[in-house]
């Protein structure tokens, strides 16, 4: 198990491998559909000092609103590849050292992680209480009016957040390797 | 006659949904870490999922953040109302959501504006039986977004597939609808399927089969013998649990029928991830139990 405390640097970054289990601590932003489209048609004005060096998780959380302090009750990871057309060009505009999600992303994504030194990590997808325990506060949030809920961009402070480096800045990703295989067996019991 | 309390009994129906996995689905993953062996990282995938189940379970805090679409299947006796029993449960479902049982999950399609209580146009669904004898029984299932953007549908023949209109073509046609979805679909997944029927009854049957119980046994035995072939394939294709490779991509497969015309040839393919979440509760002369 790595230990990652953000904000981080690219060289630490360029350090893990694909398949290393990393613990995350420090402040992260949430961030799916809407805000991805938002980075990249803006320039992030709220966003972009914390998201240097940062890390963005695709996640839409279940929140709870207690006064004026907001808590994420259940908080695992969205599906990555709907951000593949966005995510690269979000790494290289606001120098975002890792995404966490889940499901992997695209060629695109994994050429833009090995030219600036950044990773894509995947949390278990479903296990949203698990996850919402490690969120341990809410900082701040934007868009909530106009994204709604599960698509604002929450900025949580996270300690030891356990994910998994699926995509590293080496070139490999593990859900490429999990595809060629599967793809050989899926052709072996379909006889073709 | 369990009229006056019935939005409260909808509610507590939709809080054991989202927070307590069904003893099936726990059954079905501990399978599973005892096939990928102690110490695999498959293994300790899937025991992540049952310790996050565990602390849901003990908190009343969903096991998924995505607390899905609420799909009601109703058996309504001469006693109740259709319009009654609709609106309790879209006054339940708004409840829920206040209580963070469920996220808001209801998107106007054209505006994209939330309506922040899980209501809206043919949200929640419901599917109504009738029964002859006086009662209710409904059925829950919270199904997520994500293994319902897996889902497929084919039309047979399937040149790409070589899958012919019969149930080797039907196999294959899930082996491929399984290979795809990959991780996505927060794998190891549950797969309901549907033999025929048009488009919109195929789907319909093919989530109906969430409704089984994972252990049960097909009564057609020809699909029950392709229930357990394609469940022994589906686990050899390597997806594993999450995706990232194993012995356990699927909990359990279960095919339904409907007939077609003779034109159509549908294969209709949904998922649903291991955060199945499914509850049920009768009410009868008043009373109330959950079986
Ligand atoms: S597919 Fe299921 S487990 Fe995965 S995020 Fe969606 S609802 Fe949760």
């Amino acid at each position: 198990m790595t230990e990652i405390k953000l904000p981080v640097s690219a060289d630490e970054i360029r350090k893990l491998k694909a398949g290393d289990e990393v613990s995350i601590t420090g402040v992260m932003i949430t961030a799916r559909d809407a805000a991805h489209k938002y980075l990249i048609e803006t320039d992030g004005p709220e966003v972009k000092e914390i998201l240097k060096d940062s890390m963005i998780y695709h996640c839409g959380p279940v929140v709870k609103k207690e006064g004026d302090v907001y808590s994420f009750v259940a908080a695992g990871p969205t599906t990555s590849i709907r951000e593949e057309p966005y995510e690269a060009d979000v790494i290289d505009r606001y120098g975002v050292r890792g995404v966490i999600g889940k499901g992997g992303m695209g060629a695109k994504t994994l050429e833009a992680c090995g030219k600036h030194g950044s990773v894509y990590l995947s949390a278990v997808g479903g296990i949203a209480t698990t996850l919402a325990r490690s969120v341990v506060e809410v900082l701040d949030v934007h868009k909530l009016e106009e994204f709604g809920v599960p698509e604002a961009m929450w900025v949580i402070r996270v300690e030891n957040f356990p994910a998994v480096v699926t995509m590293d800045s080496h070139g490999k990703s593990i859900h490429d390797d999990v595809a060629k295989q599967s793809r050989e067996n899926y052709e072996r019991l379909l006889g073709t | 006659m369990g009229h006056e309390r019935l939005a409260e009994h909808f509610l507590d129906l939709i809080r054991r949904a989202s927070t307590i996995l069904p003893p099936d689905v726990e059954e079905a993953i501990k399978k599973g870490i005892a096939n990928e062996g102690e110490g695999s990282g498959a293994a300790s995938t899937l025991k992540l999922l049952l310790e996050n189940s565990r602390q849901a379970e003990e908190g009343s805090t969903p096991i998924c953040q995505d607390t899905g679409s609420l799909l009601f299947f109703v058996e309504i006796g001469p006693d109740f109302r259709q319009k009654e029993v609709e609106e309790a449960a879209r006054k339940a479902s708004a409840e829920a959501t206040a209580k963070y049982y469920l996220r808001p999950n209801a998107v106007d399609a054209v505006t994209g504006k939330n309506s922040g209580d899980n209501t809206g146009l043919g949200m929640p669904y419901f599917h109504f039986d009738q029964m002859d004898e006086d009662g209710l029984k409904v059925r829950l299932l919270l199904k997520g977004g994500g293994s319902e953007n897996v889902g497929a549908q084919y039309k047979l023949p399937d040149g790409k597939l070589k899958a012919g209109r019969d149930l080797d073509g039907v196999r294959k046609c899930v082996l491929d609808a399984v290979f795809n979805a990959q991780g996505k679909g927060c794998a190891p997944g549950v797969i309901g399927v549907c033999v025929g029927g048009d488009r919109g009854a195929g789907f319909a049957c093919s989530k109906q089969q969430f409704l089984r119980d994972l252990g049960d046994t097909n009564p057609d035995p020809a699909l029950a013998d392709l229930e357990d072939r394609l469940f022994t394939e589906l686990n050899q294709l390597g997806v594993g649990p999450s995706g990232f490779g194993g012995k356990t991509t699927v909990l359990g497969v279960k095919i339904g029928k409907r007939h077609r015309v003779p034109a159509c040839f549908f294969v209709s393919v949904s998922y649903v991830c291991w955060a199945y979440r499914k509850a049920s509760m009768t009410i009868k002369g008043g009373e109330v139990s959950h079986d």
